[in-house]
């Protein structure tokens, strides 16, 4: 039974993309299993191609191979005319590497990178031929685990996952490993055994553990059932980046992915403070990676991989403090052998950053993208994404000047106090980005991405009632009207009704997992593909389960509510949190705290770390961060208008 | 136009095992990132988009093995060729071999002109999936190989074409009566115009159940040699692995 391949290859020549079931990636494992030793499956819970790149999966699947107790192997959601195959012949889910079937595992863990994957969770324990809910598995049933930044709110699949890894995975995993190796060894009697002692360890949430009692439609108390287990679980932390210089060995596909290159990550948490973003909330503080290291880590990937691109990740890399050295390094280090470029996925607005991409893309320049995130500076203040028109122009102008001829701007819409002149803003942006863009090339091109803002839990913004379906459909509506006529710019958005959804799961409460777990049994899976979502689904099983999505979504919340995470932290204080939204319903900005005094957050103090940076100056150019040029903010380059008046002005002129 | 220092090469590898199931890109892929990895003189095109100059030949459908691919690629220096599979063995994954590798002369024509014939072993299946009755297509290939004319018809772009398959067929023999899935055809085809699984589910209510390329053949004055024997610099020592 513990090699499915004979079963999986017949099936295979029927199937789309047969290739993504086979493994086999440079960097792939084979590692031997035995009784004394803990299997973990690591499953990312979308397809092969979304999954596998996935940084934090690969992490874990070397520091649980390099163990001498553990092994892991990976599998991926199964597209569904393979799974389709798999439920008519009886064969179970599978992991890539050695083709074991899942259920051999001793581990389940997944990763949650995002809300509308929670079917699909469900479905992948369901082909292990696992039960789907925790209450009925038995002791000889794999523990299923979930961790990701999904995690931070997880009750929705509270009654579905065994036990939440919060926050960083490097360390943990290895005190998971020994709670239940040891009992595994011990012969895995019961069940709640090993659940209790799993709860003992810092940043693993237990959901069976904790009584939810409700008060009407909302939450009164969430309490542990036992003395030993923690009221508030906190997120673990590693302090130095330095020492975990993991993937070592990134996995090489032999098919095409998504971010299909090397990935180095540069620093890993975030100061900007902008509100909306969960990321940058619950993975503070800043950790950056020495120069040296992230060199020969991209040195080292580069030669062991093959590839000719690399990425430097991070959740705003032109503000890694080692960017210059690095930088210089790439462009020094071509070898003739066809170059590698680089790319850095979260660009910073101002020219400053143009100026570090130019140096790099010698060649390959098509396109650069941007993220102002709102359209007027008023609403940029209340999100605190201090970007000026004037960087955003710098920016836009720097990268026309220097041979790009597309732009890609990224906007959110249904922020908190927007009104329709904000969101007409963008297109005024967009509109002004476009002319800048035909001085220098008239192909010039400005395609504006546009999501309807799902507020996260853990930010500022986790108080703030969501724009229902038909208000995002009519900002939308609004920015097509506008920019219809500008062949210049292109307009794309992502669907009101996902945004919806995702809203649903990523502040709804333990109440929503029975919501999930209905639309996953009418066969909704895969709800992140437009061409299987189902907003209908959603609503027909929210009235089923009797409750209002709307009470979820788009209801603002008071600051006596009991949130459904508030037994889970980052460190952020509550009313730290709570203080930033009145913040930013009063217009104002917080400056970035890595060149600023300390606000306490709560994060650096609870923890006892410090941002771990290079250099404690702010890097050149624009105003981020520093909040010194609020002041400057809407006032438009003079020799903008007078070359392409925006229509606003140019009526007030008529 | 080749510069002088171009040292055009040709490799043989086979496609044996799990990666049956990668397409032609995704090999070509594989490939090229193993030369990177290899640190091979790659020669590349000039422009804003250099890429390396290799030309794949016949694409393989996807999902058969094959004994006899074949590649043409360009170096910017003269090596020795004999090392090359052990090399490459450890920057490709298992079951993509190069087993062999020639120097070509300058000029010499390209490999999808350049063969003209291919070799098939398919295990073939009945229209149940099960394995087919050894007398029912020894008849059906009986009566082929005696037809002047065989129509086939395939979907292109959405219309459907039938064509006369039979100019493309050189031989059909039944070498196995059971390879436990169904018998075992070899067929030897024209190196385009027809496809195994065509020519099977033409003959009959017959379907290809696995297949795998046996040889390509470079045809000169009526003689049939291997793409590694002809246009070459030097002769060949034949690969070592098997």
């Amino acid at each position: 039974m513990s090699n499915l391949w004979p079963r999986i290859e017949p099936l295979l020549a029927k199937v789309e993309k047969p290739a993504r079931y086979i493994g086999m990636e440079r960097g792939a494992q084979s590692p031997g299993h035995g009784p004394g030793t803990l299997a973990w499956l690591l499953l990312y819970p979308d397809t092969y191609e979304i999954g596998l790149p996935n940084q934090g999966l690969q992490i874990l699947y070397e520091i649980l191979n390099e163990r001498d107790d553990t092994v892991a192997e990976r599998s991926y959601a199964p597209w569904r005319d393979l799974e389709a195959l798999m439920r008519a012949s009886g064969t179970p889910l599978f992991s890539v590497d050695t083709h074991r079937s899942a259920a051999d595992f001793d581990i389940l863990a997944f990763n949650l990178s995002a809300e509308l994957i929670a079917t699909n969770l469900l479905n992948l324990v369901d082909l292990a031929g696992v039960p789907v809910r925790n209450e009925d598995r038995k002791p000889d049933h794999p523990l299923v685990i979930a961790g990701g930044h999904c995690a931070f709110n997880p009750e929705p699949l509270a009654d579905y996952v065994d036990a939440f890894v919060i926050g960083d995975g490097e360390e943990v995993v290895g005190e998971v490993s020994e709670v239940v190796g040891a009992w595994k060894r011990g012969g895995r009697a019961r069940r709640e055994a090993v659940l209790r002692d799993l709860a003992t360890i810092p940043g693993v949430y237990v959901p069976a553990l904790y009584d939810v009692e409700y008060d009407g439609a909302g939450i009164a108390a969430v309490t542990p059932r036992f003395a030993d287990v923690p009221a508030l679980v906190d997120k673990r932390t590693i302090a130095d980046l330095d020492a975990w210089p993991y993937p070592k060995q990134q996995l090489v596909p032999l098919i095409e992915v998504v971010h299909d290159r090397l990935n180095v990550e540069v620093f890993r948490g975030c100061t900007r403070g902008c509100r909306f973003c969960q990321a940058g909330m619950i993975t503070r503080p800043v950790r950056e990676r020495s120069a040296d290291t992230v060199r020969t880590m991209v040195s080292e990937g580069l030669r062991r991989s093959g590839y000719d691109e690399v990425a430097l990740t991070s959740l705003s890399t032109a503000d890694f403090s080692g960017i210059e050295r690095v930088v210089a390094d790439l462009v020094s280090d071509q070898d003739g052998t066809g170059g590698v470029s680089v790319s850095l996925p979260s660009l910073r607005v101002d020219a400053f950053t143009v100026g570090i991409a130019s140096e790099i893309q010698k060649v390959r320049r098509t396109g650069l993208t941007f993220a102002p995130e709102a359209g007027s500076w008023r609403l940029r203040q209340v999100i605190n994404k201090l970007v000026l028109e004037a960087d955003l122009y710098a920016a836009v102008d720097a990268a026309f000047s220097q041979g790009w001829r597309r732009v890609k701007l990224y906007f959110l819409t249904g922020l908190p106090t927007e009104m329709d002149a904000d969101t007409l803003g963008i297109a005024e942006l967009a509109q002004q980005c476009a002319a800048i863009g035909r001085q220098h090339t008239k192909q010039a091109s400005v395609t504006v991405s546009v999501g309807g803002f799902v507020p996260k839990a853990h930010t500022p913004f986790q108080w703030f009632g969501q724009n229902g379906v038909d208000e995002l459909v009519r900002k939308v509506g609004l920015l097509r009207s506008e920019l219809r006529a500008n062949r210049a710019v292109q307009l794309k958005w992502h669907d009101p009704a996902a945004s919806f959804v995702e809203g649903l799961l990523s502040r709804g409460d333990r109440r929503v997992g029975r919501v999930v777990e209905r639309v996953w049994r009418s066969g909704g899976t895969f709800q992140e593909w437009s061409e299987h979502f189902s907003l209908d689904r959603w609503l027909d099983a929210c009235a089923a389960e009797g409750l209002d999505p709307e009470w979820f979504t788009t209801r603002h919340r008071d600051e006596r509510e009991v949130l459904p995470w508030d037994h889970i932290t980052a460190g952020l204080h509550k009313d730290f949190l709570w203080q930033d939204w009145q913040s930013a319903l009063a217009e104002h900005g917080l400056p970035d705290c890595r060149w600023t005094p300390c606000y306490d957050c709560g994060v650096c103090t609870d923890y006892a770390l410090e941002h771990v940076v290079a250099s404690p100056v702010a890097p050149a150019g624009g105003s981020q961060g520093t909040g010194q040029d609020l002041s400057r903010g809407g006032e438009m380059p003079i020799r903008f208008l007078a070359t392409k008046p925006i229509s606003a002005t140019a009526g007030v002129s008529a | 136009m080749r510069s002088t220092a171009a040292h055009p090469a040709r490799l043989h590898y086979r496609k044996h095992g799990k990666v049956r199931f990668l397409g032609h890109r995704d090999v070509a892929r594989n490939l090229e990132r193993a030369f990177r990895i290899a640190r091979l003189p790659l020669a590349f095109s000039e422009g804003f988009h250099p890429h390396p100059k290799i030309s794949f030949g016949l694409a393989l459908t996807t999902g058969f093995e094959s004994d006899a691919e074949y590649l043409d690629v360009e170096f910017t220096e003269a090596f020795d060729l004999h090392a090359l599979p052990a090399v490459l063995r450890a920057a490709l994954p298992d079951g993509l071999d190069v087993v062999a590798a020639v120097w070509l002369d300058d000029g010499a024509p390209a490999l999808q002109e350049a063969v003209s014939s291919v070799v098939w072993e398919v295990e073939v299946v009945g229209a149940d999936d099960q394995p087919a009755d050894p007398c029912a297509l020894a008849r059906a290939v009986a009566d082929a190989l005696a037809a002047p004319t065989i129509e086939c018809t395939k979907v292109r772009k959405g219309r459907s074409h039938t064509d006369d398959i039979r100019p493309c067929i050189r031989r059909i023999v039944i070498v196995s009566p059971d390879s436990g899935r169904g018998p075992v055809l070899e067929l030897e085809l024209t190196s385009s115009g027809v496809k195994p699984a065509e020519v099977v589910s033409a003959i009959g209510p017959f379907a290809v159940a696995r297949g795998r390329r046996t040889h390509q053949y470079i045809e000169r004055d009526g003689v049939r040699h291997s793409p590694l024997h002809v246009d070459v610099r030097a002769p060949i020592a034949e690969a070592i692995a098997s």
